[in-house]
């Protein structure tokens, strides 16, 4: 203001630097996010020594997926403004929409092994019928609904990985931004969509197996015979590879003006506005681009995890999923994933019973039934007291240094 | 001009009360014939029993379904006294026999030994060991047979329980016997009650058994616009049909619909009913015509086609046509060929009673109920949706207060419902009455939420005022650590908080509509709290100074009012309605870690559907939701879950036209 009011000229815009020589931070990620994958794969089971198990392999790969959705909402959150309690739901659905393919298609395989002995050999209609109840048995139903009618079809299912998460999030973010939902409104809107979402879902006849959700994901048709240990590794690479495709993405998009407009509707939207840009938009693209990156990473974790059912989509993921990125440190990449991999490993090292219970003499403590007490009161201590998260104590450093 | 509805309904009721007095003085007139023409019964005569029972000796010594009858007649047609009292022991078990003499004995148990009472004088005789004598033990169903045949007699019994037993076992098993002895006990019933009830089962009795056409008739149209269960099951029975199959459609039958081919009835279910009605040979399906392909392989081929290429159903249909033309399997029915076997015949329903009179008025009835019955299921349905609602407005008006007053998202909101469910249930650990724990719980559940909801805002809130996304996040973090807190402390199993007795049961107004009186009860107290927090609000010193902090803080801190200290005490009382909800919502659910977060969305949409920062809102968004979820419920009534996804949709579209709520605030205080 000031510049306008004295005359002085503009400041002259910085010089044209290339965006990684711009953003260290990009580079260091890179480089640390190389060396863990580098180290995780020399010592894994598969390709290495064996010091790290195949299950803690897998535990590793599904920490690199929620750190890629933590990034996403950070982005949401952390540098739009907009605290979406949805976005463990689009993640969800990008499992569900890969789960549907290595479901269909691992039964389908099964299907045609027990018929191959047949003397006379199936059609395709009795195929279809017995994939069908081997699907649907569970929830007594045996004919395969239409929302399945591609799930023979790997490419199309993929697409659904990416369209189904995203559609939704247009559709519904439209619809929001349009009438100007903000702030704390827009929480309880999306909140409300995730447990419409996850209501649907738990109905038997919602087509994806009710609560029994899907399961035996771990199996990858086409390789039945691989041993879990490579198929652990190969999503591993995936998921460090989506993570830092997805970082660098990120990081790219925020650091130029658009980033700035980005940051600035999360400061003063109504100035922004006034400044002549279309808020909705942004906001839009925003949201949208980031429910699409959450289910790649849901489509990823899901493999890995070998099961999804709808609890995993109760708005009560989602607000997790806020904690964490508000532990790490919102409005800074690395903060989302620090706090999404500190937390959910945390979590389950405190309540898988590897943590030792610790004895008061008076009274034991039992980290599986104290571990939500513990995040709780932390988490209301991290949002009074250091509202910087974990990545803040970068800060700290970097100002002493 | 047509008369507005409410008065021609009130006209046609006046008509049909009218219309029933009448019916009712021509059924008593046919009663009377009945009365006359039916077969006399057996009285206490004076004639002594002993030689009756001895004619049926075998039959009563050694009880058995098929001989029971025999006994029943020749003891009812007999004039021998006592007949009642023996048809009660024998089904009591309580008869006994000597096999020398062949003479029945009751008998009186004495120092294990049995001292036999003579039968016809009740003089006790000689003193008998067990063994002596033969014991009687009619089986199940001797004795149900025993009882039948006694309800004529007990609907005259003197004692009025016996009277009500019988009229029970008559409403459980109608036949039309019945109708002259309940019938010739109506004269002389002395209790009016008992008297209301035996005319009603007469009339519902001769609706379907009265011998005479017009007895019937008129019995039946006295049923119609009748809503209890059992006049629409009388009527439903005598209209009763059977699936019938013709070749061309019969004149002389009670028909009750002729089914189009299509329409009413798919073409594969018709030939399903021909076959079933061995009108047609059996149609080959995929399943025979797979096992009659096996079993004709010859030399890796059927029919001449090669068996790898068999994993279509034309190739396999070609084949088994093959097949069936070498006569090696039964003939494949083309589609036109059933279509063809149907189209010759006429598939109807006909009623198994075969008077059209009595079936046409039997619909008439059943017509007429029909409207009553639409009438009574909306009634029934918007009490559930009006009870629905006060449990939401009860969870959510908490909120109105924190949320709407204070523009605090308390996600915590839902443990405070909790914690005054689990108030409730620690007190009924130690106060056992029902009645007086409640008295004690509701005010203790608002004083341990009270002082949380104080606590929580001094310790946190507070400090973040001016950061409303944190405060969602902050107060989502007690949540979490509450709820493990509880199940920590109280277990994962959920805990019972026991309503008193005189909340159990329910309030009917007929068959079709009743209400739990628990949730009249949480009705009512929603009310108290609509007036009460009303009340605080608009009529005292705090509400006051609550909306001048509201509408202007800094204003009313310049006047002298103390904002730390009103948001403190508004966020308690907020926190302190959610917890005498969560005693009210414990005693229809049960009590779990879980169950406020079961609400806590429920309730946030409530307080933003209604309009935030105005009680009415509440009001209308509890109301609105409420009324929805049943409405959309009883559409699909299999599953609540639709209901709630569409209620959920519904929601987040209303937002997008109505973003402010029903009750959209305006002016400066709607702030943004």
């Amino acid at each position: 203001m000031t510049d306008i009011i004295t005359g002085d000229p503009l400041p002259a815009p910085p010089p044209r630097r290339s965006f990684l020589r711009h953003n260290r931070a990009a580079l260091w990620f890179m480089a640390l996010l190389s060396l863990f994958t580098l180290v995780v794969t020399l010592l894994s089971e598969a390709v290495g020594t064996g010091l790290i198990s195949t299950s803690l392999v897998k535990i590793l790969g599904m920490t690199l997926c929620l750190c890629l959705v933590a990034v996403a909402m950070d982005v949401v959150w952390g540098y739009c403004g907009i605290l979406s309690l949805g976005h463990f739901a689009f993640f969800g659905l990008g499992g569900y929409a890969v789960g549907m393919w290595l479901m269909y298609a691992r039964a389908e395989i099964i299907i045609r092994d027990s018929l191959a002995t047949a003397e006379i050999p199936p059609t395709e209609a009795e195929v279809a019928d017995a994939v069908g109840s081997q699907i649907f048995g569970v929830v007594g139903s045996s004919e395969l609904p239409a929302l399945w009618a591609f799930a023979h079809s790997l490419p199309v299912q993929l697409a659904m990985v990416v369209l189904a998460p995203g559609l939704l999030a247009l559709v519904f973010g439209w619809l929001a931004f349009r009438s100007r939902v903000t702030g704390v409104y827009l929480s309880i809107l999306t909140q409300a969509m995730t447990l419409a979402l996850s209501l649907y879902l738990f109905q038997n006849d919602s087509g994806l197996r009710g609560n029994n959700g899907l399961s035996g994901l771990q199996n990858i048709p086409g390789h039945l015979e691989t041993p879990q240990a490579v198929i652990a590794m190969w999503f591993f690479w995936g998921s460090a590879l989506a993570l830092a495709l997805g970082y660098v993405l990120f990081a790219w998009i925020l650091s130029d003006k658009f980033g700035s407009v980005i940051r600035a509707i999360r400061d003063n939207e109504a100035r922004v506005r006034f400044l002549g840009y279309h808020v909705e938009s942004y906001k839009l693209f925003v949201f949208t681009l980031t429910a699409v990156i959450s289910g790649i990473a849901g489509a990823l974790y899901y493999p890995q995890a070998g099961i999804i059912n709808p609890a995993e989509i109760a708005p009560i993921a989602s607000i997790y999923l806020a904690v964490w990125v508000a532990i790490g440190g919102r409005g800074r990449l690395y903060g989302a994933v620090l706090g999404a991999a500190v937390v959910s490993l945390l979590s389950s090292w405190l309540t898988g019973g590897g943590a030792p219970d610790i004895n008061l003499g008076f009274y034991v403590i039992e980290w599986t039934e104290w571990w939500l007490v513990l995040l709780g009161v932390g988490f209301v201590a991290v949002t009074l007291f250091f509202p910087r998260g974990i990545g803040g104590l970068f800060d700290h450093f970097a100002k002493e240094r | 001009m047509h008369p507005p509805p409410t008065r021609s309904l009130a006209k046609a009721l006046k008509m049909l009360t009218i219309l029933r007095t009448f019916l009712g003085l021509v059924r008593r007139c046919a009663i009377w014939v009945l009365v006359l023409s039916g077969p006399t019964l057996a009285q206490d005569g004076d004639a002594p029993l002993q030689p009756v029972l001895q004619n049926v000796r075998d039959e009563i010594a050694n009880p058995s379904r098929s001989s029971v009858d025999r006994v029943l007649d020749a003891l009812t047609n007999s004039d021998a006294t006592g007949v009642v009292d023996f048809l009660r022991a024998w089904q009591d078990r309580a008869v006994y026999t000597d096999p020398a003499t062949g003479l029945f004995y009751y008998a009186r148990e004495e120092s294990g030994d049995l001292v036999l009472i003579d039968i016809d004088s009740g003089a006790e005789g000689a003193t008998v060991s067990t063994r002596d004598v033969e014991h009687i033990r009619p089986n199940g169903g001797v004795r149900r047979e025993v009882a039948a045949s006694l309800v004529q007699f007990e609907v005259s019994s003197p004692d009025p329980e016996r009277r009500r037993a019988a009229l029970e076992a008559i409403g459980r098993s109608p036949d039309a016997e019945q109708i002259a002895y309940l019938a010739a006990s109506i004269g002389s019933e002395p209790d009016p009650e008992i008297r209301a009830r035996k005319e009603r089962l007469l009339t519902l009795l001769s609706a379907r058994f009265a011998p005479d056409v017009e007895d019937r008739v008129a019995a039946i149209e006295t049923l119609s616009g009748d809503v209890s269960t059992e006049a629409r099951a009388v009527l439903s029975q005598i209209l009763a049909t059977r699936q019938r199959i013709a070749e061309s459609l019969p004149q002389d039958v009670n028909m009750a619909t002729v089914l189009e081919i299509g329409s009413d009835l798919g073409v594969d279910a018709a030939y399903g009913r021909l076959v079933d009605a061995g009108l047609a040979p059996e149609r080959t399906d995929t399943d025979s015509i797979l096992a009659a392909l096996r079993a004709n392989v010859v030399d890796g081929a059927v029919g001449g086609i090669p068996l790898h290429q068999l994993d279509t159903e034309e190739a396999r249909e070609t084949a088994y046509r093959a097949l069936s033309a070498d006569g090696l399997a039964p003939q494949l029915f083309s589609d036109a060929e059933v279509a063809d076997a149907v189209g010759h015949h006429e598939f109807f329903e006909e009623y198994v009673e075969p008077n059209e009179e009595i079936t046409d008025a039997a619909r008439a009835a059943v017509d007429g109920t029909g409207t009553r019955i639409a009438i009574f299921e909306g009634l029934s349905l918007a009490f559930d949706a009006l009870s629905l609602g006060s449990i939401f407005f009860l969870a959510a008006v908490g909120l109105a207060v924190t949320f709407g007053v204070m523009r605090v998202i308390n996600m915590a909101h839902g443990e405070f419902i909790m914690m005054g469910a689990y108030t409730g249930y620690v007190i009924q650990l130690f106060v056992p009455d029902h009645t007086l724990s409640l008295v004690i719980a509701l005010p203790m559940a608002f004083l341990v939420a009270f002082a949380a909801g104080v606590a929580l805002e001094r310790l946190v809130i507070r400090h973040l005022y001016t950061r409303p996304l944190e405060t969602l996040l902050a107060t989502f973090g007690i949540s979490i650590a509450l709820q493990q807190l509880a199940k920590n402390i109280f277990g994962t199993q959920a805990r019972p908080l026991t309503a008193p007795d005189w909340l159990a049961g329910s309030i009917a107004l007929n068959d079709i509509v009743s209400v739990a009186t628990i949730r009249v009860a949480i009705f009512v107290l929603a009310l108290i709290f609509l007036v009460l927090l009303l009340l605080v609000l608009k009529r005292t010193r705090l509400g006051l100074e609550v909306r001048a902090v509201t509408q202007n803080p800094g204003m009313a801190a310049s006047m002298g009012i103390d904002p730390d200290r009103i948001n403190m005490l508004t966020f308690g009382l907020g926190s302190g309605i959610a917890g005498i909800a969560g005693v009210a919502i414990g005693l229809y659910a049960q009590v779990t870690s879980e169950m406020g977060a079961n609400y806590i969305v429920q309730s946030f949409m409530t307080v933003v559907v209604g309009g935030v920062g105005n009680v009415w809102g509440t009001l209308a968004g509890a109301g609105m939701i409420g009324f929805l979820q049943k409405g959309i419920e009883w559409f699909n009534p299999s599953n609540t879950l639709v209901a709630q996804t569409y209620l959920t949709l519904f929601i987040i579209l209303f937002i997008q036209f109505r973003p402010r709520g029903i009750f959209a605030l305006k002016g400066r205080a709607a702030g943004d």
